[in-house]
């Protein structure tokens, strides 16, 4: 499936919807496809600043875990309780319900320098097979 | 001429060898060999040849019969982490089922739901007799269990500093600090309360090695009130009559589960039972089984939380583990089907009995003593008159294998065992050898 | 080869797993007779030390039998078929081992017996040290680890202790080849190392280029498994085990691939410091559904001071067990899995010289022959020839028809076998690793190339077929993603998860 286009990407398969200053952060379809089904997200607590790069927390699913890395620098103002009880969330609707936290950008044009989804597309294509 | 199949555990022939060669192409089998260096290639093995089975039944119970054992009019009061309990017959013709011994770890879950379900067996009737909530497949042994739940309360706490309560196995403290060596956490052995915040956990044997009940309850208060967490080493036979530690505030039970069905094999292989509090389930080392559907609906078991494990978390993973001592486990849970709650509380309470009227007997012999007055499961310490070692000798003589010297601990002490298996006759005979052997 | 040939369970224990020994429960029934108290009973302690409950099963002893015995009915195993799991070396396990190590003078001696009463075990353990020094081409064993990570994690603590003696204890790196089992890094951060990753080539080897470059003096040992889990043997290895003695780094070899060189090349004379052995893979003690194993650890003489305790000494009459000098300490409260020691000498006194030998042979041509007879079915990654095992990929399978390794595992199940290990190494996209072992004959091998061979075509022609295996075990595939989300650990009364 294409990437929606609204989006910005990484190459580690997160994606960041910008609203104002705050960026909503997910992974890739491609991401929830390629772990299996997710069990368990470890998330940091809202108040925690995160770093462009920086892993700010782990995503397991039956039988893999994954760093996440934090695409954009600030602070974290809203997790997503639902995955909590409802970790398949991120399997089931990656960029929509399956959201995982929300970063109040300390530089918003630092959201500028992620892929756009046809970039991302294509980075999909040529590197991963 | 020798025979075309080098063996009978090697089915093929030299036919089937030239066949198979031809179909890969390769002239002989040393070019299968080939990326092996010249250099390193040897001819052979320095050692003897093959034996028939009939040399070899020979030969091996030849060498089984230089050891002495219990059976045949020989006597045991022998403990000290090791048990010889009664093992109901229904536990050997289980485990010697082909079924389970040889199969492996269950990574297909649809062809493995024997040893999943009896795994899950196992863990809740761990967490049964222990008053835990949650409970692994099992670990190498006791002491391993020990060592593992140390490094646990570690991880749980951020801290380095692990302590041992005075009544732990003097060998599980030897474990526990070579497991600690490599993180390079500090094991302390403390002879009393003093647990404070810079410790990770208190860990407490109860019984004790040396046979008396613990003080658990001020223990567990202190260790608390140190925000450490309070681990316990238990005996799983006692449990058939003494408080479980769920019950006085362990956060984290071990045992070693060889007296549950399980012969004492010069030391190993054990089973190590490891329990926990739930809310530290994905610290938790080892193999876990969970329950779960098909897709049809039914009920059936996979290994889960798997994250926590080697082979998934690498260099990041609670331990290096891979084993639930499957075969021991299986024994221990057909123990437990066996025995139900009512043979494990007579199996409990004979020990308890018989026990102390040992200890009645011994402590009224001349220059032999036993603190009868302190409580005591089914161990209890002697203070000879000599040392302990010279008068094993001499009850070795009358088919009476003793008790463990503990001389390094207390003055001429003795660690004296006695379990159902010993009878009043046999406890009397002891009696007898140790008046015997007194000067 | 149909795929009816196996029918699902008898109705009336289908639903086995929905009731355990607990839900079969009948308050008063007893499974087994004790005696009656034959000595006075005694005051009982204070009360707050006593239990109020108990809640184990109780069954008739009928019952515990047929429950158990109909669980068994529910696993594959090594005596009912082909079981090719690789890096498990899932072998043939001898009956007579069963035999001998059930003997009375084997199973129910005492480990704190003194050695006067025990000289019998402690021959026997005498003997397979010498044996496995043998085998191996080193210099001293210790019997003492529980397991293959156990043997691990002694193996890497005696290099640790080892440099710490040398004053070198700021080599603090473990280097391990991306093919390795995921036990080698967790044991090196046990121990309390770095682990850096050495990539493999193209061809399957070490990355030469790249361990120059890792190689420096923070470096204290490297972690290869020989031949690797592709089932290769790296034809540098005589090359990097000088590199890492010419920086002061040891050189570690997992031994869980013993069986592929048994008898035609040792560890000792190709230049490793200490390396542990699979009793359990090699030399056939049975795998008990998961343990127990033992990993006896094997050394040069430099590391034979540290080695784990005890290991035992003396000769005819006079055997006991000693603490060597600089030990690592003990990592059981006993002398190791004693019993599982017992198989493992049997078995090498069964093969004799020769027939371990005939053992890497076979096992090598076996694996060799499933390679050539699979190989235009299915990728196979590493085109040269294999030892012990040989790893294919199912990646064209699923670009092809979306018919993943899990579903050729799965399928293979339908007719008749146990699959191979999947989606290991790592390093292999969608890896199935085969270990056919020496135990098997050249019918059962063409039998498992022709169901995958089939199974190959159905993932053309009908690859639902394949996507739904399987379609005639116990149970169809099972929902572990609910196990890992909710979990359910142990029975309560009414089957619902603990708080």
């Amino acid at each position: 499936m294409a990437s929606p286009q609204d989006l910005k990407y990484t190459k580690e398969h997160e994606w960041v919807r910008m609203d104002g200053d705050v960026g909503t952060i997910g992974i890739t379809d491609y991401a929830q496809d390629a772990l299996g089904d997710i069990v368990l997200l470890d998330l940091p607590a809202t108040g925690t600043n995160v770093s462009y790069m920086d892993k700010f927390g782990e995503i397991e699913s039956v039988k893999a875990v994954s760093e996440l890395f934090a695409p954009v620098t600030g602070e974290v103002v809203d997790i997503n309780s639902a995955l909590e009880d409802s970790p398949e969330l991120v399997n089931d609707s990656p960029f929509d319900e399956g959201w995982i936290l929300r970063v109040r950008l300390s530089d918003p044009s630092e959201v500028e320098k992620l892929l756009d989804a046809n970039q991302y597309d294509e980075y999909l294509a040529t590197e991963v097979e | 001429m020798s025979p075309s199949s080098p063996h009978p555990y090697i089915p093929n022939t030299d036919d089937d060898r030239r066949e198979m060669l031809e179909a890969i192409g390769v002239a002989t089998v040393d070019d299968l060999f080939a990326d092996i260096p010249s250099a390193f290639r040897i001819d052979g093995l320095g050692l003897p040849a093959a034996l028939s089975e009939v040399e070899l039944i020979r030969e091996m119970a030849a060498l089984a019969d230089r050891s002495v054992v219990t059976g045949n009019g020989v006597t045991s009061f022998l403990g000290g982490g090791a048990y010889h309990h009664f093992i109901p017959s229904t536990v050997g013709h289980v485990i010697g089922r082909s079924e389970y011994a040889t199969a492996y770890t269950p990574y297909q879950p649809e062809i493995s739901q024997g040893t999943l379900q009896t795994m899950f067996e196992l863990q809740s009737m761990t967490c049964e007799l222990m008053g835990m909530d949650i409970a692994n497949g099992g670990v190498y042994d006791g002491a391993s269990a020990l060592a593992e739940a140390c490094l646990m309360a570690c991880r749980v706490t951020g801290r380095s500093r692990i302590a041992l309560h005075s009544s732990v196995n003097p060998a599980y403290v030897d474990v526990v600090r070579t497991y600690a060596s490599g993180p390079g956490l500090t094991v302390d052995v403390l002879a009393n309360a003093d647990v404070t915040d810079e410790y990770a956990c208190l860990a407490v044997q109860h019984p004790a090695f040396l046979g008396d009940l613990i003080e658990v309850w001020s223990l567990a208060e202190a260790t608390r009130a140190a925000g450490a967490l309070y681990i316990t080493s238990v005996d799983p036979i006692s449990l058939g009559m003494l408080t479980p530690p769920g019950e006085y505030g362990a956060d984290i039970a071990v045992a070693e589960g060889q007296s549950l069905g399980w012969p004492v094999n010069y030391g190993g292989p054990y089973l190590g039972l490891f329990a926990c509090r739930q809310k530290y389930v994905r610290q938790m080392p080892g193999r876990i089984v969970g329950r779960t559907t098909d897709l049809d609906g039914k009920t059936g078991y996979v290994l889960t939380l798997q994250t926590r494990e080697q082979h998934i978390r690498r260099e990041r993973a609670t331990s290096n583990i891979c084993t639930s001592q499957q075969l021991v486990g299986l024994a221990a849970t057909v123990y437990l089907a066996t025995m139900g709650k009512e043979g494990l509380r007579q199996v409990a309470e004979s020990c308890y009995h018989k026990a102390h009227y040992a200890a009645q007997l011994i402590d009224g012999i001349d220059g032999y003593t036993v603190s009868v007055a302190e409580p005591f499961f089914k161990e209890f310490t002697v203070r000879c008159p000599r040392s302990p070692s010279e008068i094993n000798q001499s009850l070795l003589e009358r088919d009476i294998i003793g008790g463990l010297d503990v001389s390094d601990r207390i003055e001429n002490g003795m660690l004296v065992c006695v379990t159902e298996m010993n009878t009043r006759e046999e406890i009397d005979r002891l009696a007898d050898g140790l008046r015997d052997a007194s000067e | 080869m149909t795929t009816t040939d196996r029918t699902r369970l008898d109705p009336k224990t289908d639903d086995i797993g929905a009731r355990l020994t607990f839900d079969r429960s009948r308050p008063g029934r007893m499974g087994v007779l004790l005696p009656a108290l034959d000595v006075p009973t005694a005051e009982l302690p204070d009360s707050r030390f006593l239990r109020h409950d108990l809640r184990l099963p109780e069954l008739a002893q009928n019952e515990v039998i047929r429950y158990f015995l109909g669980l068994s009915k529910l696993n594959y195993n090594i005596d009912s078929g082909f079981y090719p799991l690789g890096s498990c070396t899932m072998k043939y396990n001898p009956k007579i081992n069963e035999d001998v190590a059930r003997l009375a003078g084997f199973a129910n001696v005492h480990p704190l017996q003194e050695p006067k009463s025990a000289q019998g075990a402690l021959r026997t353990m005498s003997l397979l040290q010498d044996a496995l020094s043998e085998i191996t081409g080193m210099d001293a064993v210790s019997l003492a680890p529980a397991a293959g990570a156990q043997g691990e994690l002694c193996g890497i603590l005696m290099i640790k202790a080892y440099l710490a003696e040398r004053g070198e204890s700021h080599r603090r790196t473990v280097l391990i080849p991306d093919s390795a089992h995921g036990t080698n890094p967790a044991t090196a951060a046990m121990a309390g190392f770095d682990v850096v990753t050495v990539p493999s080539t193209s061809d399957g080897n070490s990355d030469i280029d790249f361990l120059r470059s890792a190689l420096n003096n923070g470096v204290a040992a490297m972690m290869l498994t020989l031949p690797s889990t592709l089932g290769l043997f790296d034809p540098n290895i005589e090359q990097i085990a000088a590199m890492l003695h010419d920086h002061g780094a040891l050189l570690y070899g997992d031994g869980a691939n013993q069986n592929a060189f048994l008898g035609r090349a040792r560890f000792g004379d190709i230049g490793f410091d200490v390396v542990h052995l699979n009793l359990h893979k090699t030399f056939s003690t049975p795998h008990g559904g998961g343990g127990p194993g033992a990993g006896p650890v094997c050394v040069k003489s430099h590391l034979a001071p540290y080695l784990p305790a005890p290991i035992v000494t003396g000769d005819e009459g006079n055997y006991r067990l000693k603490t060597p000098e600089h030990t690592i300490g003990k990592t059981m409260a006993f002398h190791g899995n004693f019993g599982v020691l017992v198989r493992a000498l049997t078995y090498i006194r069964s093969l004799g010289a020769d027939g371990l030998r005939a053992i890497s042979e076979n096992a090598v041509i076996n694996a060799n022959y499933v390679l050539v007879r699979l190989r235009d079915a299915y990728k196979l990654p590493y085109d040269r020839t294999c030892l012990h095992e040989v790893v294919l990929s199912g990646s064209r399978q699923k670009a092809a028809s979306g018919v993943k390794t899990l579903d050729i595992a799965k399928r293979l199940i339908d007719y008749g076998f146990h699959p191979p290990t999947i989606y290991f190494p790592l390093i292999v996209d969608e890896a199935l690793m085969i270990e056919p072992t020496e135990a098997e004959g050249k019918e059962a091998l063409d039998d498992f190339c022709d169901a995958m061979l089939s199974i190959a075509r159905e993932s053309e022609e009908d690859p639902d077929i394949v996507k739904g295996a399987p379609h005639t075990a116990p149970l169809r595939r099972l929902d572990e993603a609910t196990a890992a989300r909710k979990p359910v650990l142990r029975w309560t009364p009414k089957a619902e998860p603990t708080s």
